[in-house]
């Protein structure tokens, strides 16, 4: 297989594998309600430090897209006690690496250094929950960085300014609608004022979440977690997250975008679909593995087997699902004509399969070499505990219990071929989807691109800073 | 205050050391390998290079590395490419083949449950690949599809630009997919032949961690590659380097040009390369704090993001750099950049920057050795860089003994402020191609 950078590639394939045993990993709550996950991994003296706040892009105040990115890119500046840069200079003084990411739901800091440097890191995360100081010139220049980043991210790359776009009419009232690194437009009016605010009322111990994962026990990080983070005052007031929901979707979405830089078309179509939810991930389940039987290999796949052999239809197919989300999430099909297979024949060649698929079921020996290959994904997981500790940060911060993420190997397990039928029956539904082209156009007819209107990051996970 | 005092008082902490005890283990068949056996996790990874990669491309069949790597687990023995895959996802095993400027790289992982299967099956892969004529077309397409891609891409145009004005018709001066045309022409003669050039055993590189004795990883090297031919195709020769200093700029319609700049570079065995090293993090390590990033980035926000970094490749050295900004300040950017290179290049670096280097480098480095794959990878580059088994050890004390008179010498001789050039693709204003 050669395949390459395709925006949604990055999808495929998420969210299989599981955690580590049960009780390497361990969680309790500080007094001022700041949750603590340790994940013990002792084979090397090398620890993951994380933060992790309960708020992102989708927490924004609608007309300051962008804000929650922007602050993250400020809480590298200055604290009451450090000065600006210092934070990062200290973790590498230390020979660490620390850097951080924005999503939706989720606003994460992390640091990876040398075990016995734990407590320093909890030391300065600890100092810039709280002490942020901003100047205007701190604003003004790291500004321009972000739009730099739109340009550089978004408004340079067809691909992710047709994601953008396909979100933005995927969800008309749920501000997963709106792109994380923010429109143009309103990024260029963020200010100081709006990263104050925003920082004061969400960056608090009982909106946090510590994820520490490595050479380390549960003991010792108590102890540490308590002296640094445990002073801390929690914001008053701050109520569960309630976000818009979307209104139920009556009519199929469809969008066609064309721009000069498109070498490669494709039809894309994402579905409204039900993401984890605490204590009740069985659906979400099955959809993972719809998404592995449909799209999860490029050699054995439905899609791939259909429409990439033989007479083929396609150079490439995908499914992908995400369920990562607080609300309401979104399953996908994908298909890259080849050459001389117009964007029209090759929508209605996934349509067909995707038909066929429903009429036939699951194969029964497809749906068992899935299954082998999730248990597997448990043991090798087991050999990345970024990744682990990346895994339980996002689960809390989008609604799910240490417990959820325990269990989800076992309820990935536990799916039917009947219940996968039944979850691909109630989503793959055209009326609740947004279909969209991504068309080449000859230069002479397209308006230079002026990286005014739009963008997404391509990932689930956008923005680093 | 307070902080910087916890922060001076670890400094003096030993620097962590990397603790894996590497050993050699010959096979009866005579292939080395690398072991850190780990038997924490019932699998192992295996990383396997074979030097050369797409360099080895004949004449006029550029491309024929890369596009038969892609074929590798596209059927191979009794199974086509459907069956191939089936066998083995059923055994939870991954496998990975690509082909780079120097290599041929294969990335496995298998349970320790069913090695002998798995390593079974990857041996068929390499040893006995079918290139069924549907597979060939079916992968000639995907490459085809990702050089359209290229074609529209800044960033492929950068490099591509850069590379064919430094070294010409040297393998190295095209990309390694090849172009259009030459992947179109290519037969599935020219595959077998890329097959049989490029991976065999006088070139051969081996690493493995995880839940594997010394005598398994033994009988496993020979049944796994040494049906393999004991010699491939010749290497190519030294790349001349014929680019000057200046500016090139592709037309590009974009809001925001990409920027590749750079000069010829120092080899990976060259006495002063970690001299070379430690100074190039201070002036454009990616990370926070070199200079390039301070007066680009954090002082006047003209970049996302900006960086250099040593190429020493096996029949070249570069001196690279790249970072993108706003077809209006392209020429204040690239302004910089000269000045800075000019500074350091007279100048050196600081006492502080060098203490600042040297802690960060020496602390970080343990931090890669942290799961089977990633030591797998390390120790796989260790041997093809030609490094002695216990380097892990010593790498940090060579950091150490770096001085400021050295990154002096060094900075003078390798950075040519005069020599540098950039290549600009996108619609820079106020910015021609010179010469």
């Amino acid at each position: 297989m050669l395949l390459r950078r395709l925006g949604f590639a990055a999808f495929a394939g998420l969210a299989l594998s599981s955690p580590v045993l049960a009780e390497t990993v361990s969680d309790f709550t500080l007094e001022n309600g700041m949750e603590v996950v340790v994940i013990e991994d002792h084979r090397a003296p090398v620890v993951t430090h994380m933060v992790w706040y309960r708020v992102g892009a989708a927490d924004e105040p609608a007309g300051h897209s962008g804000i929650a990115h922007f602050l993250e890119h400020l809480m590298f500046k200055g604290t009451d006690t450090m000065a600006a840069g210092e934070f990062s200079d200290t973790v590498e003084a230390q020979g660490g690496d620390d850097n951080a990411f924005t999503s939706w739901d989720y606003t994460a800091y992390f640091q990876r250094v040398a075990a016995d440097r734990l407590d320093l890191m909890m030391q300065m995360e600890a100092d810039r929950m709280r002490n942020l100081q901003l100047t205007e010139e701190d604003v003004t220049t790291e500004r321009q960085v972000i739009l730099e980043e739109r340009s550089q991210r978004t408004d340079s790359d067809p691909d992710a300014l047709f994601g953008e776009q396909r979100r933005a009419a995927q969800y008309q009232n749920h501000r997963y609608g709106v792109p994380i690194i923010g429109w143009r437009h309103e990024m260029e009016q963020l200010d100081r004022d709006d990263a104050l605010a925003f920082y004061e009322r969400y960056y608090a111990p009982n909106n946090a979440i510590l994820v520490v994962a490595g050479d380390v026990t549960p003991e010792a990080v108590r102890a540490m977690a308590e002296e640094h983070y445990g002073p801390l005052q929690p914001t008053e007031g701050l109520q569960p997250r309630m976000r818009p929901t979307e209104p139920p979707q009556l009519a199929e979405r469809r969008l066609s975008f064309s721009d000069p830089r498109v070498a490669q078309p494709y039809v894309i179509r994402s579905y409204l679909a039900p993401e984890r939810n605490a204590g009740d991930q069985k659906q979400a389940a099955a959809l993972t593995l719809l998404a592995e039987l449909l799209g999860g290999s490029g050699t054995t796949s439905v899609l791939a087997k259909a429409l990439q052999f033989g007479d083929a239809k396609a150079v490439y197919t995908t499914a992908f699902y995400d369920g990562g989300s607080l609300d309401v999430g979104s399953f996908g099909l994908a298909i890259v004509p080849v050459p001389g297979v117009s964007l029209q024949e090759a929508e209605e060649a996934m349509d067909g399969v995707i038909a066929q698929f429903l009429e036939d079921g699951v194969n029964p020996e497809d749906f068992e070499r899935i299954k082998v290959q999730i248990r597997a994904a448990d043991i090798y997981a087991r050999d990345n505990v970024d990744g682990l500790a990346r895994r339980y940060g996002q689960a809390l911060t989008t609604g799910l219990t240490v417990q959820d993420v325990k269990d989800w190997p076992a309820v990935l397990d536990a799916v039917t071929p009947e219940e996968v039928l039944a979850a691909a029956r109630e989503v793959l539904d055209r009326r609740q989807a947004v279909t969209g082209w991504l068309v080449q156009d000859e230069p002479e007819q397209v308006v230079p691109v002026q990286g005014g209107a739009a963008a997404v990051p391509a990932q689930v996970e956008g923005e680093t800073q | 205050m307070m902080l910087r005092l916890a922060a001076a008082l670890i400094l003096f902490a030993l620097p962590l050391r990397a603790e894996v005890e590497i050993k050699e283990v010959t096979s009866p068949g005579g292939i080395t390998a690398w072991l850190v056996e780990e038997h924490e996790l019932p699998f192992t990874a295996l990383e396997i290079r074979f030097k050369g990669g797409t360099s080895v491309d004949q004449p006029g069949k550029r491309g024929a590395v890369n596009l038969m790597t892609g074929l590798i687990e596209e059927g191979a023995g009794d199974l086509d490419a459907q069956g191939f895959a089936t066998a083995r996802d059923d055994l939870a095993a991954t496998f990975s083949f690509r082909a780079n400027t120097d290599a041929v790289g294969v990335s496995a992982r298998f349970l320790s449950e069913n090695r002998d299967q798995a390593v079974a099956l990857l041996r068929s892969a390499l040893v006995e690949p079918r290139f069924d004529a549907d597979a060939l077309e079916r992968v000639r397409g995907q490459v085809l599809s990702g050089l359209a891609s290229d074609a529209k891409d800044p960033n492929a145009l950068a490099g591509r630009a850069f590379d064919a004005a430094a070294f010409g018709d040297h393998p190295y001066g095209t990309p390694g997919d090849g172009t259009v045309e030459s992947v179109t022409a290519l037969t599935r003669d020219d595959i077998v032949a890329a097959h049989k050039g490029a991976l065999a055993r006088d070139r051969i590189y081996v690493s493995a961690v995880g839940d594997i004795t010394a005598e398994d990883l033994g009988a496993l090297l020979d049944r796994l590659l040494g049906d393999l031919p004991a010699t491939g195709a010749e290497m190519p020769g030294q790349a001349e380097y014929r680019l000057d200093g200046g500016v090139t700029v592709v037309e590009f319609p974009t809001p925001q040009a990409v920027i590749a700049f750079g000069h010829e570079g120092i080899t990976r065995d060259d006495p002063d390369f970690f001299a070379a090293y430690i100074l190039n993090e201070v002036l454009g390590g990616g990370r926070f704090g070199a200079r390039l990033m301070t007066e680009v980035r954090e002082k006047r926000g003209l970049t996302y993001g900006i960086g250099t970094y040593l190429v020493p490749m096996d029949h070249a050295e570069l001196y690279m750099g790249r970072f993108a900004s706003g077809n209006a300040v392209v020429g204040q950017a690239i302004d910089i950049v000269k000045a800075e290179w000019a500074k350091a290049a007279t100048e050196g670096i600081t006492a502080e920057e060098l203490a600042a280097t040297k802690t960060y480098l020496t602390g970080s480095y343990p931090l890669r050795f942290d799961g089977n794959g990633p030591i797998a990878d390390i120790l796989v580059g260790m041997q093809m860089e030609d490094l002695p088994i216990d380097y892990p050890v010593t790498r940090n004390a060579k950091i150490e003994a770096v001085t400021l008179e050295d990154i002096k010498r060094v900075a003078a001789r390798v950075l040519k402020p005069e020599a540098l050039h950039f290549v600009v693709v996108g619609q820079p204003e106020g910015i021609a191609s010179d010469g």
